[in-house]
């Protein structure tokens, strides 16, 4: 075997390698995305994703081999959502005053990302197992994974809807609110927490500390109401 | 800085203990946040002069974990070309119904708070 064959061989059974490039690919995306002036186009989870995704294509990657290095950055997912309670602990003066608006931008706003995703993809004619792992798609991926598979549907095809749902909201939130001409922040990232979880809770922390606090109430609480709500809609479906 | 991460995980640790010891349909780690928040709340009532949250390290924590939130979504996201073939299967009415249904949330869910919003605070604007 030559040198660089036994060096592949190497790097291909450690960590180390996939974890240098998926940091790797998120630095680059992130200078992308601050160069655009956080352009929301120019997003940063799209860019190392499908850069990542080039990388384990050409090298013949499975996914599985790759998140044996990746999986150190997946895991900070947890903690990072424990870590939502310090900027709402700040600002929970804000949010007090809002409690009844929150929790009317919630319901209307659960039950709209529910009944619209499962209605269209019906009237394309997707079959149940397809359904059921489309309706959580706007919580984040772990309740969502839950969530399809007690229902019969797909987790990781779920988790592939969910982080979908994440990017296309993270793009569409900052030139719909600014079309519809609405300003107030909190409206604008319980919204982006709402309708596109995790990830449109970055995208709001990146515009307005405001923003990115109230899309995390809405991240947690959205993930709550649709464990509640999903299995009773699709009990209709069966 | 070691004791903010021990808080972080310790919080999200017991969170993922009640959570799928009782059955919870709560994720453990929105637990933990839940957690962490009415201590934090606790502190600021018992202790109101200690220094804040933002200038301990569990402050510099959060902040970098936050500013960072993007980047954790990566590992999983790279896992979609691993359903490439059930996204093309049911292609249009999927990505119809991800973006029509990730537009009208948005949209219902803003326009909810601020009505609501402006009905609450008609009586004490300025």
């Amino acid at each position: 075997m030559s040198d660089a064959g036994r060096l592949w061989v190497y790097l291909a059974a450690s960590p180390l390698l996939w974890l240098a490039m998926t940091l790797l690919a998120y630095a680059i995306a992130d200078r992308l995305s601050l160069a655009a002036k956080r352009h929301p186009l120019v997003n940063p989870v799209l860019i190392a994703v499908a850069a990542l995704s080039a990388m384990l294509w050409a090298s013949g990657t499975p996914y599985a081999i790759y998140f044996e290095g990746a999986q150190f950055v997946h895991f900070l997912l947890g903690p990072a959502t424990v870590a939502l309670a310090i900027p709402l602990h700040r600002n929970w003066y804000v949010v007090r005053r809002a409690i009844v608006p929150i929790l009317a931008a919630l319901g209307a706003g659960s039950l709209t990302a529910v009944i619209s995703a499962v209605g269209i993809a019906w009237a394309f004619g997707a079959p149940y197992d397809v359904l059921a792992s489309l309706a959580p798609k706007s919580v984040t991926a772990a309740i969502a994974m839950g969530i399809s598979e007690g229902l019969g549907g797909n987790p990781s095809l779920t988790a592939a809807l969910v982080i979908t749902t994440g990017v296309i909201g993270a793009i569409m939130v900052t030139p719909m609110m600014n079309a519809m001409g609405l300003t107030d922040y909190r409206a604008r990232g319980f919204a982006a927490g709402v309708a596109s979880h995790g990830i449109g809770t970055a995208r709001a922390f990146q515009v307005d500390p405001v923003a990115g606090t109230f899309a995390g109430i809405a991240l947690g609480l959205n993930g709550l109401i649709t464990a509640l709500i999903v299995p009773a809609l699709l009990a209709w479906l069966r | 800085m070691i004791e903010a991460i021990l808080i972080l995980l310790g919080c999200q640790l017991v969170g993922e203990t009640l959570t799928r010891g009782f059955g919870l349909p709560v994720p453990g780690p929105v637990f933990g946040m839940a957690l962490l928040f009415a201590a934090l709340q606790v502190r600021a009532r018992l202790r109101p002069d200690a220094p804040g949250v933002e200038s301990l390290p569990l402050g510099a924590v959060a902040t970098f974990l936050l500013a960072n939130l993007s980047l954790l979504f990566v590992p999983a996201g790279a896992g979609i070309t691993s359903h490439a073939a059930t996204l093309s299967e049911h292609g249009v009415g999927l990505i119809a119904a991800l973006v029509l249904s990730t537009a009208v949330t948005l949209a219902v869910t803003a326009l909810v708070f601020v009505k609501v919003a402006s009905l609450g605070s008609r009586g004490d604007a300025p």
